[in-house]
């Protein structure tokens, strides 16, 4: 029984943790494309806004992660978190790519996903095009690692 | 390089950023799992018989968060591409750089920095100063059109 209410509680929290994360991207302008640009464009006319969004961001999450790594989840279980430190070509270059595609509509996943809920039709290209994309790694990945 | 005063928005950005910091706290604390969007959804996509639910109710929650604010709040104006072509090549490339680098803003420029990686402060220093570099090219250097 202890299983199924730990399972409701998390997935009510992962719900809540969405809604509130949406909100806070609403609320912070982040999904705006041409708000996100505006910080983009730094020898433009300049929007320091994101930079706002992350420091407010960082400054509770930072608290978290140590408090992660200190002693652990709400119960007090170890988190596992990726440990690989390794700087590697698909880092680096899919960093590269995801940077040109970030700066050519100003959106990133995380707002995609708000703008669909906001009935926004760009944002349902951008999502399927950016599904597409997640497709074709799947299978250069699959390929590389000899699997079919 | 001026500062746009008319757009800039200190303190609802810095209060929206706590939010999302909450957030990252949440699944965190609660789920044992990173607030990386990119990898929420290209890991949703894989079937994993029982154990994903809490990615679909991730999901799920930042799709609804308009649709809940706007019983409350008019949602602020959304400006953004209308040119299907350069959609679809940014999307593209959103998905294929973060599946490739593991990461995106959320995942690499929050949780990573919050976390101190090297990994995620070299991801998230590439992708902001490609993305800066793009849109000065686009808007600056006459290639946009």
């Amino acid at each position: 029984m202890a299983d199924d209410n730990k399972h409701f509680l998390q997935t009510i929290a992962a719900l809540v943790s969405g809604l509130v994360f949406g909100a806070g991207l609403i609320l912070a302008g982040m999904a705006n494309p041409e708000k996100v640009i505006g910080f983009l464009d730094i020898t433009g006319s300049w929007d320091p806004s994101l930079a706002f969004v992350m420091g407010g961001a960082l400054i509770v999450s930072v608290l978290a992660f140590y408090r992660a790594r200190k002693q652990g989840d709400y119960a007090g279980n170890i988190i596992e978190l990726p440990d690989t430190t390794l700087i590697n070509k698909s880092l680096v270059l899919g960093s590269i790519a995801f940077g040109i595609g970030w700066g050519l509509v100003g959106i990133c996943p995380g707002p995609a996903l708000v703008l669909i809920g906001s009935f926004n039709k760009s944002s349902v290209v951008f999502v399927l095009a950016m599904l597409a994309g997640f497709g074709i790694h799947h299978t250069i990945a699959g390929r590389k690692s000899g699997q079919s | 390089m001026s500062l746009d005063v008319e757009n800039f928005t200190p303190l609802n950005s810095l209060a929206g950023g706590l939010l999302i910091g909450m957030a990252v706290s949440v699944l965190l604390l609660i789920n044992g799992k990173i607030a990386g969007v990119s990898g929420i959804i290209f890991q949703s996509l894989k079937a994993q018989p029982g154990k994903g639910h809490w990615r679909y109710a991730f999901l799920a929650g930042m799709v609804l968060a308009p649709v809940l604010w706007r019983l409350f709040h008019q949602l602020p104006p959304i400006t953004v591409e209308s040119d299907y072509a350069v959609l679809i090549v940014a999307g593209l490339l959103v998905g294929l750089g973060t599946a490739s680098a593991n990461g995106c803003t959320s995942g690499h420029g929050i949780c990573g920095l919050a976390r101190f990686s090297r990994r995620s402060i070299v991801a998230t220093l590439l992708f902001m100063a490609t993305a800066m570099l793009v849109v000065f090219v686009r808007r600056h250097a006459g290639w946009g059109g």
